[in-house]
């Protein structure tokens, strides 16, 4: 009893592992296909797909053979000791000594190659010019799947990364500074309105920033802040605001009462009592509000795209341009898709504790 | 005004006496006038060398940096020092303002008053110059454009919620049974970071098609599984109406880490004698999931259903990069887009974002009445 008990147990183990470990390969392989794809040459990207960088059977070119001008090629063709037909050709024979024989184009060709399987990819091309490439604003080349030499404009990936970060860094402090100071306000100051504020400020959390889109950019038209740094941390901050107000409210007003009022009884002042205890207090939950935002801030597409559009362009929308203008290279888009990520990634993955505190706390914003 | 009258009596005395002149009422206005007006004039400065670009990017970056950050924590050191200056009573009325006035006026310019303006806008013509009472919110419900939006959204919330939600109760629930609970959240959690114009690069990927014909070898994964597994390859992002299938497949693979993270946290809660007990009395895991595990957690997942049906709503980003929205696949926030921004019609584009507006209009309702409810001694 005991030890079927304990085999079934084991057995429950085994396959919830297996399952778990299939799904987690099934999530994990797109980014590696991508992060492979952009560490292989252009021309191998276009000829295979980035699996061929495993060792794998493959067929090789040994030879090439030319059908004689006397053979008639809508007929029935021989090669070593095999007959078929053009089509069949086409497809691909196999022959008695274990090579195959490929008709190579079309019928006036006159060529069959020979290849043979083998094993193939134990030592594989990889290269950083496409990084390179991605993150230059000057004049590329790179060879395509027939060997031809393509030039084009790079993408200046690397401005859009420092331009991101222009945008992110004041996006992410600015609302946390607001906030903090008006989460501050709500908790431990009176004054009138202060319920029917705060109950607005609950129903902005999930209102869709649609709404704000078009008559907040024609306020910018007015006042030239489209396509200015000042003009999307305003944006930023404004969308932002009603969470960061929300979740450092509900922390600030946990703070004992008793700690503020000695603070009062010693002489301090609201001010100098939000400086120097307050804030240094709520560091956990600035700290889970601000990844929440740096996050949010670096993957934005649709606001930087209406207030920042082509001046100042972000990442993602430098990835996206790329995704339009050169849909078919996959070599730029994957690197430049991996630059795009390298950042919120390593934030996630090292500050991911803190990351799943704010989330909690804040899953009630839309 | 103040300036000139207040320089010419103290023209030709000692330093103290400058000093000592400060202190008068007179120099204290001087001085709350003066520090003001330098804030705003090196403020003033770090937005025209902003505007006029001329640094290199770098320093440009750094500059704003500074000057954003350092502006604000600025204007509300000077603010609050103004208000100081005061007579007491008129400050402790006006302090309050002082902490809380910025983030209202922010909020009442970039959310509150927009939602007026956008229902305004909504009842106008394409310019904003016209009254055309219903006609934009005609369009918005009867229109073929939007009606297919509608559809896909459909799709979008139902498959989208329902495959996210369940992959993460999946995940959550089994990862708490192994040892490597960790390891395994972490890597389905992974994807949640990244953008969704990154994730649309990745899936393209995955989609490409290079056409048909002899001798041609796929480089997208999905065609050369198919082609493996001897069928043909196909245009996956064009093969109407199956493509929105293959678009919301990206957001499960996004949002699924995230319905994980919040139910895992969830079941971790569930008491283990509750669990222990009914193991004791021959229930196996299937029911213990379905009639412990589940109603003890409803209320988180009710929470992560509806956020995720949120994001669902206003998908825009992946269909943006993916498809723009064409072969059948356009979106409400993709057709907002287009409206506002491409046709130039405010009125319609004013009446999509009300429409998105009333379908999360439940969940506002929800969130006010719940936090009333919690803070009652508020």
């Amino acid at each position: 009893m005991a030890t079927s008990l304990k085999s079934h147990k084991a057995s429950q183990s085994f396959w919830t592992n297996f399952v778990l470990i299939a799904i987690c390969v099934l999530w994990m392989i797109p980014i590696l296909g991508i992060l492979i794809t952009s560490f292989r040459p252009s021309e191998d990207i276009f000829r295979n797909g980035w699996w061929n960088v495993f060792p794998h059977k493959e067929d090789l070119e040994v030879s090439r053979v030319i059908i004689p001008e006397s053979v008639d090629v809508d007929g029935p063709i021989t090669l070593s000791g095999k007959t078929a037909t053009f089509q069949e050709w086409q497809r691909g024979v196999q022959l008695e000594d274990g090579t195959k024989g490929t008709w190579y184009g079309n019928k006036r060709t006159r060529t069959i190659v020979i290849s043979e399987n083998k094993w193939v990819g134990f030592a594989t091309n990889l290269t950083i010019q496409n990084y390179m490439d991605v993150l230059t604003g000057k004049t590329i080349s790179y060879k395509n799947a027939q060997g031809q030499t393509i030039t084009r404009t790079g993408n200046n990936l690397g401005g859009a990364f420092l331009n991101s970060l222009a945008v992110t860094i004041p996006g992410t402090i600015i609302p946390i500074l607001i906030a903090a100071f008006a989460a501050f306000g709500f908790a431990w100051l009176d004054f009138p309105g202060r319920n029917i504020i705060f109950t607005i400020i609950v129903a902005l959390l999930v209102v869709p920033l649609q709404i704000a889109l078009v008559p907040i950019l024609q306020d910018y038209v007015k006042l030239e802040l489209n396509g200015t740094f000042l003009g999307i941390w305003l944006a930023h901050t404004g969308f932002g605001l009603p969470l960061a107000t929300y979740l450092l409210f509900n922390y600030i007003s946990t703070i004992p009462r008793e700690l503020l009022e000695s603070a009062y009884i010693d002489g301090a002042s609201n001010f100098t009592i939000f400086t120097d205890l307050i804030l240094p207090l709520s560091v956990p939950a600035l700290a889970s509000f601000a990844i929440f935002q740096f996050l949010w801030l670096w993957n934005d597409y649709l606001v930087a795209l209406v207030f920042l559009g082509e001046k100042n362009q972000t990442v993602t929308i430098a990835v996206a341009q790329l995704v339009g203008e050169k849909g078919q290279d996959w070599h730029l888009m994957t690197s430049a898709a991996f630059i795009s990520m390298i950042l919120p990634l390593i934030v996630f993955l090292g500050l991911q504790r803190y990351f799943v505190r704010g989330l909690m706390a804040g899953s009630v914003k839309g | 005004m103040n300036i000139s009258q207040s320089k010419s009596p103290g023209a030709n005395t000692p330093i103290t006496k400058i000093l000592s002149w400060f202190g008068t009422a007179l120099g204290q206005l001087f001085i709350s006038v003066l520090i003001p007006a330098i804030t705003f004039l090196v403020l003033w400065q770090g937005y025209l060398f902003l505007q006029r670009a001329a640094a290199p990017q770098i320093v440009q970056v750094l500059v704003a940096i500074v000057w954003g950050v350092g502006g604000v924590a600025l204007l509300y050191v000077v603010t609050n020092w103004l208000v100081m200056k005061l007579p007491k009573k008129i400050a402790r009325t006006l302090q309050p303002f002082v902490f809380v006035g910025p983030a209202v006026v922010i909020m009442g310019w970039f959310l509150a008053v927009p939602v007026i303006r956008s229902l305004i806008a909504s009842f106008k013509n394409y310019l904003g110059t016209e009254w055309v009472g219903l006609e934009n919110f005609k369009f918005a419900f009867t229109d073929p454009r939007m009606l297919e939006t509608f559809r896909n959204n459909l799709l979008w919330l139902v498959f989208g919620t329902f495959f996210s939600v369940a992959f993460g109760l999946l995940i959550a629930t089994l990862a708490d049974r192994s040892k490597a609970e960790v390891l395994y959240k972490s890597i389905i959690f992974t994807p949640y970071a990244l953008s969704f114009v990154g994730a649309g690069v990745i899936w393209k990927f995955i989609y490409t098609y290079k056409g048909t014909g002899i001798g041609i070898r796929e480089i997208g994964l999905l065609n050369a599984v198919v082609t493996a597994l001897g069928g043909t390859p196909q245009p996956w992002l064009n093969l109407t109406p199956w493509n929105n299938f293959f678009l919301i497949v990206i957001m499960v693979w996004l949002q699924t880490g995230y319905a994980m993270v919040i139910l895992s946290s969830a079941i971790k809660g569930v008491p283990a004698e509750l669990l222990e007990a009914a193991r004791i009395d021959g229930a196996n895991e299937f029911k213990i999931f379905f009639s412990i595990i589940v109603p003890y957690i409803k209320g988180t997942l009710l929470t992560v259903t509806t956020t995720i049906i949120i994001f669902s709503l206003k998908t825009f980003d992946v269909v943006r990069v993916m498809t723009g929205g064409n072969n059948g696949t356009n979106v409400i926030a993709n057709e907002f887009y287009l409206q506002s921004f491409t046709y130039n019609h405010a009125g319609r584009a004013s009446a999509i974002a009300i429409v998105l507006l009333l379908l999360v209009t439940p969940v506002i309702i929800n969130n006010v009445r719940s936090f009333n409810q919690q803070r009652r001694g508020f």
